[in-house]
């Protein structure tokens, strides 16, 4: 082979990180605790989101014992009723999805998926790691301080956020301004090393289209989130500056218990704007992970190739783009002037369509393919239904008029649970079924998966899918207790209650799932090296777990597509990636199945 | 190779030039601390847009107060300028692998540019003299916002600038520092160039 | 096949639900009906998407469930296909969007013979404010708010004087009358909200946001608010209701004029005592 392409290489290195770049750590504080493998790093992540996803678990229950059983849990006053809203919301969305995503999934499978040793720049992602850490710390730290955390809403829009009257003014919302400020400094720290390592260090022959589709959804997630942050960090900054030091970036003039504040001529609606500028984006950066890693879960499990690949790569980064230009559709009735509407409500119905198409060609996967019902399928599937709902709910909530009498009720708490609280959670139970074999060298038990999984899937759609309803009749969000109303009949209480009781199950379940990985990690079966019969370079590693370094002696040269399953002429259902043509077995070519030129 | 044309690849079909696995595009062959370096200035420049954009809304509203520009200010900025020149010959020695000219730049990029710092300092300490606080008007606010992230974002290169200065003081060599010297040229004609922007608004407003 | 009846049973359950259960919006008490008319559209489209693709989904999984003699299909994409159902897609979206955009418009054009009224929130009560016989509403300012004048009602404007305050008491509106509410918060945001009417908006602090509805049933309904405002959040309550056109005269005739209620504020009395209060804890700051 010495055409001009490879003559070319000779020159120039490939660009990826030379052996002599690796870091090598000497101690085992280094090797496990100040780690800069991003295997490691992805680990500490996890646990790390997965500890504090637990509190917001709690958090919720708490919520739900309040709305479910008002007037009978003492210990839950007004005030904590409006902190746990806002801790569980910020805990999840930004401590638990965005982190377990990108730092947890991406730091474990962007190197292992496109074939680099490691991260590119390891002491940057270890620093992003302990900032994170930081920050994480200090959000639990509120709970603790006089006045306690912060009740704003987890949107914290001024004035409110920071003036008495809400909880958490006295140090709450300082410490959780803080602690934002702080993850979004240590996630731009992982997120350079997350797009430049799928940039540059990409191995021979993973060319573009060449990559599996979660790399892309981690890929243009990260990109997402590189933009998005910062309108958060400047809020964040400016809001840190009115409460601390009395700027009026937000503060207009107010009067408040009889007396005029010293603010002047702030604009509340700029925080919404910032935020939701953030905000939308933030749905698609905990989204477009989850969408990739279901479409290779499916395309696996189902033992065909994902149906419409360019498509989809095309559809992630056309839904990315779009979602910088739809922020305001989450201020309908903010009081902003209300022509944006038009443009608004036809951008994000536009939106629709590529999302749309995702979920046809998951499903369009699933058809004609010999599908293993294992437990990362299950979850995909409930990821299908859960994320169709949610998703055709938020056609409702887009189309600016049909949304003025659903805003701020509980069809939207519904809504966006449905779409980026149990969705995304589904994906991540179905990667960690799926990926845990390769983590850890052993099978998670398929019994206790199972229940697992039925309890979760079901107990969450019957917290949700009434909860709309309660919507309908109008029933507002972010209500200690409705007390008594004339347009909310007394059944409604007897559903509140229903709601919680599948709550405190659904929860319960969580539990048998956190036990199973910490049993599964010592006594589970072992799996071998590759045991889904996946082609994608992860599995194709000499060790399970991967060592340091993540490939031996040699890195692997990619040959195809990530999605070489039940290729034509080929003895095998799957031809890993970096299986040499020569190796192949069988009548045809895996790379030149007939009729398809 | 357009991205276009790259994205719009089939991937199953084989490419005979593509069996034994091409290297990626050959437009990607830099070092990978350009590219992290240039992805994280995209970064940056969203948050002084949206920081601009803020305070572009804001001076729309009838209550703005425009605040004074002390002359101080365009000394301060005569003094980026010539931090930046500094660096520029920083790298152009290192490329021509001239030790003594990349020292001499790179020292004196560094001082000019904690002299500018100062000089922030003091506009701060003359406008507060004067009454001008952060809290006394949206437009003090933003001056002192948009001046302490751009200063912060100086001290950030400083930091990476220190590094350099410590190499070199170890005896490193021309080559081995001539990335570092590269990177942190682009940093800085980027902050001068964010400086001049968030300048001319404030001359502006 | 376990998933494939239970997506069955979920999709089944899910429309007798809706179809059965006692939970639907309340009966409309305004002009809204075309929000009601969107909103089932919605509904109908996209209910029937949804069962569509469970059903097709359970399909294949039935369908095509692990047989060891089998082999998946191999077919990397179907462009035909693809297009077809972005197009489809696309129609339906352009049917939501439609009737959606419609009603949006008719909701920012407020009618020429609507009737000013204003709503006022504060940490956590609502007032409001009507025109009095001159139907024009004083000008206000949120630095002249005190215990003497809530409104913070400019006294050098003449409209404001007849103005007629309504605290602690229900706001009544007239039948078939349009009503463009303003909205005007003094402290935090607020929303306000009345589920018959469909409608709602923020109260933001600093600038004056509307809506604007025509009653259509008489009755008494509750006002909320709807944006989270602080820890009484849930407990910010009032009533509205409406008359018909004699019942709300008579209610009418009963009210009092800010004049009559705060006469020395009316008289501006208190207008510089405020003012230079103010300017002292600014210089103070």
């Amino acid at each position: 082979m010495s055409n001009g392409v490879f003559d070319d290489v000779q020159v120039i290195p490939p660009a990826e990180v030379d052996d002599v770049e690796l870091y090598h750590a000497h101690s085992f504080i280094t090797k496990y605790v100040f780690s800069q493998d991003a295997k490691i790093i992805a680990i500490q992540y996890s646990a790390t989101a997965i500890t504090i996803g637990l509190v917001g678990l709690v958090l919720s229950w708490l919520m739900r014992l309040q709305l479910g059983f008002p007037d009978t849990f003492s210990f839950i006053s007004p005030d904590q009723y409006y902190q746990f809203v806002t801790m569980h919301g910020m805990i999840m969305v930004i401590y638990l999805l965005t982190a377990l995503f990108l730092g947890g999934f991406g730091n474990y499978l962007i190197p292992l998926m496109v074939g680099a040793r490691d991260m590119v720049f390891p002491y940057l992602n270890m620093l992003s790691y302990w900032i994170y850490l930081l920050a994480v710390l200090i959000l639990t730290a509120s709970f603790f301080v006089p006045g306690g955390a912060s009740g704003a809403g987890w949107t914290l829009y001024p004035p409110q956020a920071i003036l008495p009257g809400t909880p958490g003014v006295e140090w709450g919302i300082i410490l959780m301004l803080v602690s934002l400020v702080l993850f979004i400094i240590g996630f731009t720290m992982g997120g350079l090393n997350y797009v430049v390592t799928v940039l540059q260090a990409r191995t021979r022959g993973m060319t573009l289209m060449r990559l599996p589709l979660t790399v892309w959804g981690i890929f243009v997630a990260t990109i997402l989130a590189l933009l998005a942050f910062p309108a958060l960090f400047v809020g964040g900054v400016m809001m840190l500056l009115d409460r601390v030091i009395g700027t009026s970036f937000f503060m207009p003039e107010i009067i408040q218990a009889g007396e005029l504040l010293g603010t002047d001529s702030g604009s509340p609606l700029l925080f919404q704007h910032l935020f939701w500028f953030f905000g939308h984006p933030e749905v698609y950066i905990v989204a477009l992970p989850a969408f990739g890693i279901v479409s290779d879960v499916i395309s696996t499990h189902a033992r065909k190739n994902i149906f419409g690949y360019r498509m989809m790569v095309w559809a992630i980064v056309g839904i990315g783009g779009l979602s910088f230009i739809v922020w305001a559709h989450h201020m309908y009735v903010s009081g902003m002037n209300p022509y944006f509407g038009f443009f608004f409500a036809t951008t994000t119905l536009i939106i629709a369509v590529p999302t749309a198409l995702k979920v046809y060609n998951w499903v369009l996967t699933l058809w004609k393919g010999n599908i293993h019902m294992t437990i990362p399928m299950l979850f995909c599937v409930a990821f299908i239904l859960t994320f169709l709902n949610g998703g055709l709910t938020g056609l409702f909530l887009g189309n600016v008029v049909v949304a003025v009498p659903l805003s701020d009720t509980m069809f939207v708490v519904a809504h966006f649970h449905m779409v980026m609280g149990v969705a995304p959670i589904l994906v991540i139970f179905a990667a960690i079924y799926h990926w845990f074999p390769k983590m850890s060298g052993r099978m998670l038990h398929e019994g206790w998966g199972q229940f697992h999984f039925w309890v979760t899937f079901l107990g969450s759609y019957l917290i949700y899918f009434p909860m709309h309803y309660l919507g309908f009749v109008g029933v507002p969000r972010r209500y200690y207790e409705i007390g008594e109303t004339s347009f909310v009949p007394p059944s409604a209480a007897t559903l509140n209650e229903f709601i919680t009781i599948m709550v405190l199950i659904v929860g319960f379940a969580q539990v048998v799932f956190i036990i199973n990985i910490l049993v599964s990690i010592f006594k589970g079966k072992e799996s071998g090296p590759n045991p889904w019969n996946a082609t994608t370079l992860e599995w194709q590693t000499e060790t399970t777990p991967p060592s340091h370094g993540n490939f031996g002696d040699e890195l692997p040269v990619v040959y195809r597509w990530a999605y070489a399953y039940s290729v034509p002429g080929v003895d095998a259902d799957f031809v890993p990636q970096n299986m040499h043509p020569d190796d192949v077995k069988g009548s045809g070519s895996a790379d030149d199945p007939s009729g398809h030129h | 190779m357009s991205i276009f044309h790259e994205l719009a690849k089939k991937p199953w079909l084989i490419n005979p030039a593509e069996v034994e696995g091409v290297p990626p595009p050959a437009a990607f062959f830099v070092p990978v601390g350009k590219v992290g370096l240039r992805v994280f200035l995209v970064v940056v420049t969203v948050v002084f847009t949206l920081m601009l954009i803020a305070y572009g809304d804001r001076m729309l509203f009838s209550t703005w107060r425009p605040m004074p520009e002390p002359w101080l200010l365009w000394l301060n900025t005569a003094l980026l300028i010539t931090s930046s020149l500094a660096m520029q010959w920083a790298k152009s020695s290192a490329k021509q692998g001239n030790s003594d000219g990349m020292r001499d730049g790179l020292l004196w990029g560094g001082v000019l540019t904690i002299a500018f710092l100062a000089g922030q300092l003091y506009v701060w300490q003359q406008l507060v003299d004067l009454g001008y606080y952060a809290t006394s008007g949206t437009a003090n606010a933003f001056f002192y916002l948009l001046t302490a992230i751009h200063g912060l974002h100086m001290m950030g290169g400083l930091v990476a600038w220190g590094r350099s200065v410590f190499k070199m003081w170890r005896g490193g060599a021309v080559a081995d520092l001539r990335l570092s010297v590269e990177l942190c040229t682009t940093y800085w004609h980027y902050l001068l160039l964010v400086w001049l922007v968030l300048f001319a608004m404030l001359l502006f407003s | 096949m376990v998933l494939a009846v239970a997506l069955i049973v979920l999709t089944v359950g899910s429309v007798i639900f809706h179809f059965w259960s006692p939970w639907w919006w309340t009966p409309i008490a305004s002009n809204w009906g075309s929000i009601d008319n969107a909103l089932l559209i919605t509904f109908w489209i996209t209910g029937v998407v949804y069962v569509a693709v469970l059903f097709f989904t359970a399909y294949c999984l039935y369908k095509f469930r692990y047989r060891a003699d089998r082999r998946a299909d191999y077919e990397p994409e179907n462009t035909k296909l693809e297009l077809w159902l972005s197009g489809l897609t696309a129609l339906g979206v352009v049917a939501l969007l439609t009737p959606g955009l419609i009603a949006w418009n008719e909701f920012v054009t407020v009618p020429e013979n609507a009737v000013e009224m204003e709503v006022l929130g504060k940490q956590w009560a609502w007032s409001y404010r009507l025109p009095g016989k001159d139907g024009k509403l004083g000008t206000t300012k949120t630095k002249l708010v005190t215990d003497d004048n809530p409104f913070g009602i400019n006294p050098k404007d003449p409209n404001g004087k007849d103005d007629i305050l309504i605290e602690g008491e229900n706001l009544h509106l007239p039948l078939g009358q349009p009503v463009k509410m303003l909205l005007r918060s003094t402290d935090v945001l607020h929303d306000f909200y009345v589920p018959e009417f469909r409608a709602k908006m923020d109260l933001v602090p600093g600038m004056v946001t509307y809506f604007w509805i025509t009653p259509t049933r008489t009755g008494t309904f509750d006002v909320l608010c709807a944006e989270l405002c602080g820890v009484n959040h849930y407990g910010m309550r009032s009533n509205v209701t409406v008359d018909d056109k004699a019942a709300y005269q008579k209610w009418l005739g009963k009210q009092k004029t800010f004049a009559a209620l705060y006469p020395k504020a009316a008289a501006g009395e208190q207008l510089a005592a405020v003012r230079k209060d103010s300017k002292s804890k600014q210089s103070v700051q």
